[in-house]
């Protein structure tokens, strides 16, 4: 079975949020949320510094404490390629989901659901990319099977050294970036 | 030098600044009182004293009803998709507190209805003579009656547990991740609905008793906190920055004032002096332990949802 993830290079990003933009166009993102975001960290001492600019969102964790706290059902690990997803009409907006994600990427929809990153998973159902690995102008973002050793993405990781965010919080986030 | 910046300075956007507002540590504080007033109606029920006319655990099963149903309204309130409430009990989520609580309020009900029918206050069994039945009937089956208060010391028990349980389960925020939360809420819970009976029970003996144990449970109380911060205090860096948020950080001022000094502190020496007759029982004690124990479900959400996994130093 596929494992999805997403491979993002952080000598490449720019930060110039394009893939923002393309998540709330193609998911018509309520305005204020975001289900994706940049992040510049800089990090040593001047002029000895290290900068990283990232795009981060849902890390679709395979140890996920979203699902395993909802007490419906709504927050879910989906057949495919381990997407986590909310179902939005068995959500009773109770907001354990939030509460349980160290990476904050959940909010209430101004519908009442939880909603985050999907992976796009409508695309990714037909064989695309999500719309945010598409529009990347500096192609930095890879979107691919990482249980597949023979994928784009599991080579990558192979030959460049890489991180994924708060690992030490045991989610085991399946987005890794390359530095 | 560590600079974050991100595209998400807005709370709107960011929840981890606005996940739950005061409607939880409400309910769970009331989650707490209710577990303990089952807890003590439990033991009186066990002990036969039902059969006394004056005995609070009379008034106690409807009392916490009433209460429990204010709690569990501030709870919808909290609740973002309230048209589908129902969803909760279509399913149960073995990994999810918030699952367990929801059906241990399902059963804690007709609990507390039974403990009421056993025998029920004049008022009602006047008005509504079948109550009065069903009562005669059941205190002819001594054996039915205890099993109702082993029942309601139980249910009560992981009412009171589930509470701090709920917030341990959240791995994402480091001030909660600590195995004493469950007790510290079920000690608060207990103490509280002390104070709370002593204020509402008729006979002297029963108030110096409740007084009594509230001492005890205040005592147990502060342990249980003390054991709690040095349990977040030699723990990793971001469980110590969130003890300090705590111990010397915004929510300081609340901890210690509200939370140690005015909640547990001075109603204990008041409520010490009393049991040993140097003053007389007042209400200030027990309302004095019941704010502090509503404020102690205020800072340890609030601080809580304070602290985080990224870059901690809050
Ligand atoms: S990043 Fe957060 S919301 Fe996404 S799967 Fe992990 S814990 Fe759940
Ligand atoms: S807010 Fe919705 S998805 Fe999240 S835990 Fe509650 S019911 Fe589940």
């Amino acid at each position: 079975m596929a494992r999805f993830g997403m491979v993002i290079d952080t000598k490449k990003c720019v930060g110039c949020m394009d893939c923002v933009v393309a998540c709330k166009t193609e998911n018509d993102v309520p305005e204020a949320f975001n289900r994706d975001w940049i992040v510049q960290d800089v990090r040593g001492k001047n002029p000895d510094l290290h900068m990283e600019i990232r795009t981060e969102r849902c890390n679709h964790c395979d140890n996920p404490p979203c699902v395993y706290c909802c007490p419906t059902g709504a927050s879910h690990v989906h057949d495919l390629g381990g997407i986590v997803l909310v179902t939005h009409d068995l959500c009773i907006g109770c907001k354990a989901c939030l509460a349980s994600c160290p990476y904050d990427t959940r909010f209430i929809h101004p519908e009442g659901y939880a909603d985050k990153c999907t992976f796009c998973v409508h695309r990714v159902e037909k064989g695309l990319d999500p719309a945010c690995v598409s529009v990347c102008p500096t192609h930095c973002m890879y979107f691919g099977d990482l249980d597949d050793p023979n994928s784009q993405v599991s080579k990558l990781l192979t030959s460049r050294k890489n991180h994924s965010l708060i690992p030490e919080a045991g989610t085991k986030p399946q987005i890794l970036y390359l530095v | 030098m560590n600079e974050y910046t991100t595209t998400r300075h807005n709370e709107l956007v960011d929840p981890s600044l606005h996940i739950w507002g005061w409607e939880i540590p409400v309910y769970l504080f009331i989650g707490g009182l209710v577990a303990g007033m089952m807890i003590i109606t439990g033991y009186f029920i066990f002990k036969g004293r039902y059969k006394d006319k004056a005995c609070v655990c009379r008034v106690l099963p409807l009392l916490g009803m009433i209460i429990l149903s204010a709690g569990m309204f501030t709870l919808f309130l909290d609740l973002e998709h309230k048209l589908y409430t129902w969803r909760l009990y279509l399913t149960f989520k073995v990994a999810s507190p918030m699952s367990w609580g929801a059906w241990i309020l399902i059963v804690v009900y007709p609990t507390m209805i039974a403990s009421f029918l056993i025998n029920v206050p004049e008022y009602f069994s006047k008005k509504f003579l079948w109550m009065d039945k069903i009562s005669e009937k059941l205190q002819q089956h001594k054996y039915a009656v205890k099993n109702i208060g082993v029942v309601n010391m139980l249910l009560g028990g992981l009412l009171g547990i589930y509470t701090g349980v709920l917030l341990s389960a959240l791995g994402a925020r480091p001030l909660w991740n600590s195995s004493m939360l469950w007790l510290l809420f079920l000690v608060s819970g207990l103490s509280a609905a002390s104070a709370f009976v002593h204020m509402v029970a008729k006979r002297v003996d029963e108030r110096e008793l409740l007084a009594k144990a509230d001492n005890g449970f205040l005592i147990l109380e502060i342990f249980v906190i003390a054991l709690f911060i040095i349990g977040m205090v030699t723990s990793t860096k971001v469980h110590i920055d969130s003890a300090l948020v705590l111990l010397s950080g915004i929510y300081a001022p609340a901890f210690w004032v509200f939370v140690l000094a005015l909640g547990i502190v001075i109603p204990l020496i008041i409520q010490l002096l009393a049991v040993n007759h140097k003053i007389k029982h007042t209400p200030v004690a027990p309302i004095m332990v019941i704010v502090g124990g509503l404020v102690l479900r205020f800072v340890i959400v609030y601080a809580g949802q304070y602290t985080h996994w990224v870059d901690a130093g809050f």
